[in-house]
């Protein structure tokens, strides 16, 4: 039978590669945040003329307009995003005309946000509060629906730490993608994380169950086999769970196309992955870490400990 | 257990058919005494386009928002939403000191920003014997921002008043001369601005009024007006809508007075708050604005569709190849569950935008994930050399665990997300949780009902002999 757990400090070694430098990136570099968590504008526009004026011409229109520290994307050949500090409102009346004038071209607004700075954050901080709420509501949840077996505690806390594990690395692969793409977080991006969260959790609760399942028929066996007995009972369905979700979203937002919404496309594909992942090679070998102690034996302290498990 | 198999199949039947009925492109929608339901699927202004303002009480941050002055602050806006045409205009309120205006289809900001962040015009208007009926858009002599007060004596209309004022009784020639004259332009006769005090009280019989009382300065004036035009209509006009047309009974010398007419004791509050905030009880700021062209919307909107379809085309064939017959039976199931997810959709209804269908396509996920576990519980006890008879039962005992313990927590969680969004205005995930909330109800209804009756319902059909062909082993 497949020896998954046996090589679980190789797993958290790879997941600590995924998410380690991306958290560096976001320690040295901030993060990437869009106009929607730190305020300010963005417009969309598309030329009728079929031909997109320079960037730095529409930043001419835009200092002419005194907003500065505007920043233009190419997204098409007749499309352009111009991101820009907060507008008041006179001023934000004024941009399109002056494009139009300038460039003598119909422009058309395909989008345009214009956010006060103070609002972002707050959608930003009650999110997250949302989700801290909600995986506390899910350990209390697992601990009573595993209350037959021991510890059921730990399994609602391993399948946070495993979610958290998910969120991570999606925030890492978002910090090198905002480096080096360009990236930004922005409301979509909180609607692919609430979408991985939500995978996340539901998928560390069905291999959960096979241990629960597993935990009165298989008395007699160690607790690390018996995990990863689960483990690979259930890879099966895992696999194909996994393809059909992924494979549903990922086709989705092939299709769906443009720029912003490929971002959402890569960020749901990683976290979903991740989802199905950490419930192998991080949320049940967590158990099997927890049940040995083995952090007594991870600063040479107590060898002992490690040897016997 | 056979029985109730096909009890289960008529319920399932009967789905099916109000499914395909909610869903019929030409629905007349339901129209029951109060209930009006058009049925139509709505979608949120990121897939239709439109422009949405978020606006915050301009208060200083420590100050606490009367939510009862939001609350009115929120009618005012609606109000004066309507004004501009804009079909289906919504406010809401969003948190303690902020409210959400949508506006579908719009794309004008500064036209929706000027209309919505005027000062309201509360006017008094000398509507003679035959008022407009009320909620009629007028057109008054009293122009915003000009320097003109308009007073009783006004040049051009005191003629006509001079030759009405004679009587209580209606004089039918006088009234039409003004209508001729001015076909639609009415007199306003005193503004909101000048009015003191709004209250509601009771008469000795108990009915409610709404009494008021005007500034020093303008009690004169409307002392020798209301002495001259006993008997006429003193329309009240708010944002030039007329709200309410009062008639005269008798002057009005002391600068008080009130206005009665079955009123209850809601309808008078409501006119009280009118007259009293014209202009808003609270400041407001616009904070956020969003704007989303036609083309985009669709161009989203079109896109998502073409990607579900597709998806599930994919998803249909992986079932049915991957795990034959059950898999067959589980694309029923998926089949019906999009079904009636569309219709509660509709009859709920419930706003789709991107996050939404973020939210169904994890909830589909789920749908099929249950099927998943069911199926591959069931290969387990099929190889472990149980007979189909005993490994359908028993494949179902055992997956139910997984089944119910993982959708349970992706409830808890949207219902968590959802409470959030709700309170704080945080429409994201609000509209994620609500489309995965559902989403996540309806797969379990169809994995347990559906799938399992279909499934039981077939193989007592087929009768298979070749497992390894019909179930994939």
């Amino acid at each position: 039978m497949l020896d998954i757990l046996g090589k679980r400090y190789y797993f958290f070694a790879l997941s600590l590669l995924l998410i380690i430098p991306g958290m560096i990136m976001l320690a040295t570099l901030g993060i990437p945040l869009a106009i929607d968590f730190k305020g300010g504008s963005l417009l969309e526009v598309s030329f009728d003329s079929g031909k997109a004026p320079q960037p730095a011409d529409v930043i001419g229109v835009y200092n002419e307009l005194g907003i500065q520290d505007a920043r233009v994307q190419a997204t098409g050949p007749d499309i352009l995003i111009i991101r820009s500090p907060f507008m008041e409102d006179a001023v934000r009346s004024q941009v399109v005309d002056a494009m139009q004038e300038r460039f003598n071209d119909t422009v058309t607004i395909r989008r345009f946000d214009s956010v006060g700075p103070s609002i972002g954050q707050e959608v930003a901080s009650r999110a997250a509060m949302a989700v801290a709420l909600a995986a506390l509501a899910v350990i209390i949840y697992i601990t009573y629906a595993f209350r037959g077996i021991p510890h059921a505690f730990r399994y609602g806390v391993c399948a946070i730490i495993a979610m958290i594990h998910d969120v991570l690395v999606v925030l890492s692969i978002s910090a090198i993608g905002g480096h080096f793409l360009g990236w930004q977080i922005d409301s979509l991006f909180l609607t692919a994380l609430l979408t991985v969260i939500g995978f996340s959790v539901q998928d560390k609760i069905v291999v959960f169950d096979r241990i629960r399942e597993n935990t009165s028929i298989l008395r007699r066996i160690p607790f690390e086999r018996l995990v990863n007995h689960s483990i690979v009972q259930t890879l099966q369905r895992s696999i194909n769970t996994q393809l059909m979700t992924v494979e549903f979203m990922l086709l989705a937002l092939a299709l769906f196309g443009g720029v912003t919404l490929r971002e959402f496309a890569v960020i749901l594909l990683v976290g979903l992955f991740m989802g199905t992942y950490s419930s192998i090679f991080i949320a049940a070998p967590f158990l099997v870490l927890w049940e040995n102690r083995e952090w007594r034996g991870w600063f040479g302290r107590n060898k002992k400990a490690n040897a016997l498990s | 257990m056979n029985q109730r198999n096909w009890i289960y199949l008529g319920l399932i039947l009967l789905l099916l058919a109000i499914g395909v009925w909610i869903n019929l492109p030409n629905n007349p929608g339901i129209h029951i005494g109060n209930f009006n339901r058009d049925l139509d699927t709505r979608l949120g202004l990121d897939l239709r386009g439109g422009l949405q303002v978020l606006l915050e009480a301009d208060l200083p941050a420590d100050q606490q928002v009367d939510q009862e002055s939001l609350e009115v602050a929120r009618q005012i806006m609606e109000n004066r939403s309507n004004a501009l045409g804009v079909e289906e205009v919504s406010f809401q309120t969003a948190g303690t000191r902020r409210l959400v205006g949508e506006f579908p289809g719009a794309t004008n900001v500064e036209e929706v920003l000027a209309t919505i962040q005027k000062t309201g015009l509360l006017e008094f208007v000398d509507m003679g014997t035959t008022p407009p009926a009320e909620g009629t858009i007028v057109v008054t002599d009293f122009a915003t921002g000009s320097s003109t007060q308009p007073t009783p004596a006004a040049t051009e209309v005191s003629p006509t008043l001079a030759a009405t004022d004679t009587a209580n009784t209606t004089d039918p020639a006088a009234t039409p001369a003004v209508g001729e004259t001015q076909p639609e332009v009415w007199h306003t006769v005193m503004t909101g601005a000048e009015l003191d005090e709004v209250g509601v009280s009771t008469d000795q019989l108990g009915d409610y009024m709404v009494t008021f009382s005007l500034k020093p300065e303008s009690a004169q004036k409307f002392a020798a007006y209301t002495s001259q035009n006993v008997g006429k209509v003193l329309g009240i006009v708010l944002d030039k809508k007329v709200i309410s047309t009062p008639s005269i009974q008798s002057p009005i010398t002391e600068g008080r007075g009130d206005i009665e007419g079955g009123f209850t004791q809601q309808s008078a509050n409501a006119l009280a708050v009118q007259l009293r905030y014209g202009s808003l009880p609270i400041p407001l700021k616009v904070v956020e604005s969003r704007v989303i062209g036609p083309s985009l919307g669709s161009d989203s909107l079109q896109k998502s569709l073409i990607a579900g379809i597709v998806g599930l085309v994919i998803i249909i064939l992986f079932m049915l190849l991957y795990y034959r017959l059950p898999g067959g039976v589980a694309d029923l199931a998926i089949l019906l569950y999009a079904l009636v997810l569309l219709s509660l959709f509709k009859l709920l209804p419930v706003t789709l935008t991107l996050p939404g269908i973020a939210g169904l396509m994890l909830s589909t996920g789920s749908a099929l994930d249950a099927n998943i576990l069911i199926f591959e519980r069931l290969k387990e006890e099929l190889r472990a050399g149980r007979t189909l008879g005993q490994a359908l039962p028993v494949a179902w005992r055992r997956a139910w665990p997984s089944i119910r313990d993982s959708n349970i927590a992706t409830l808890i969680t949207c219902i968590i997300l959802f409470w959030f969004g709700s309170a704080f205005g945080a429409s994201i995930v609000k509209g994620f949780a609500v489309t995965l909330m559902l989403g996540v109800m309806v797969s379990l209804f169809t994995a347990l009902i559906v799938t399992r009756t279909f499934l039981t319902l077939a193989l007592g059909a087929v009768k298979p002999k070749n497992l390894a062909r019909w179930f994939g082993i």
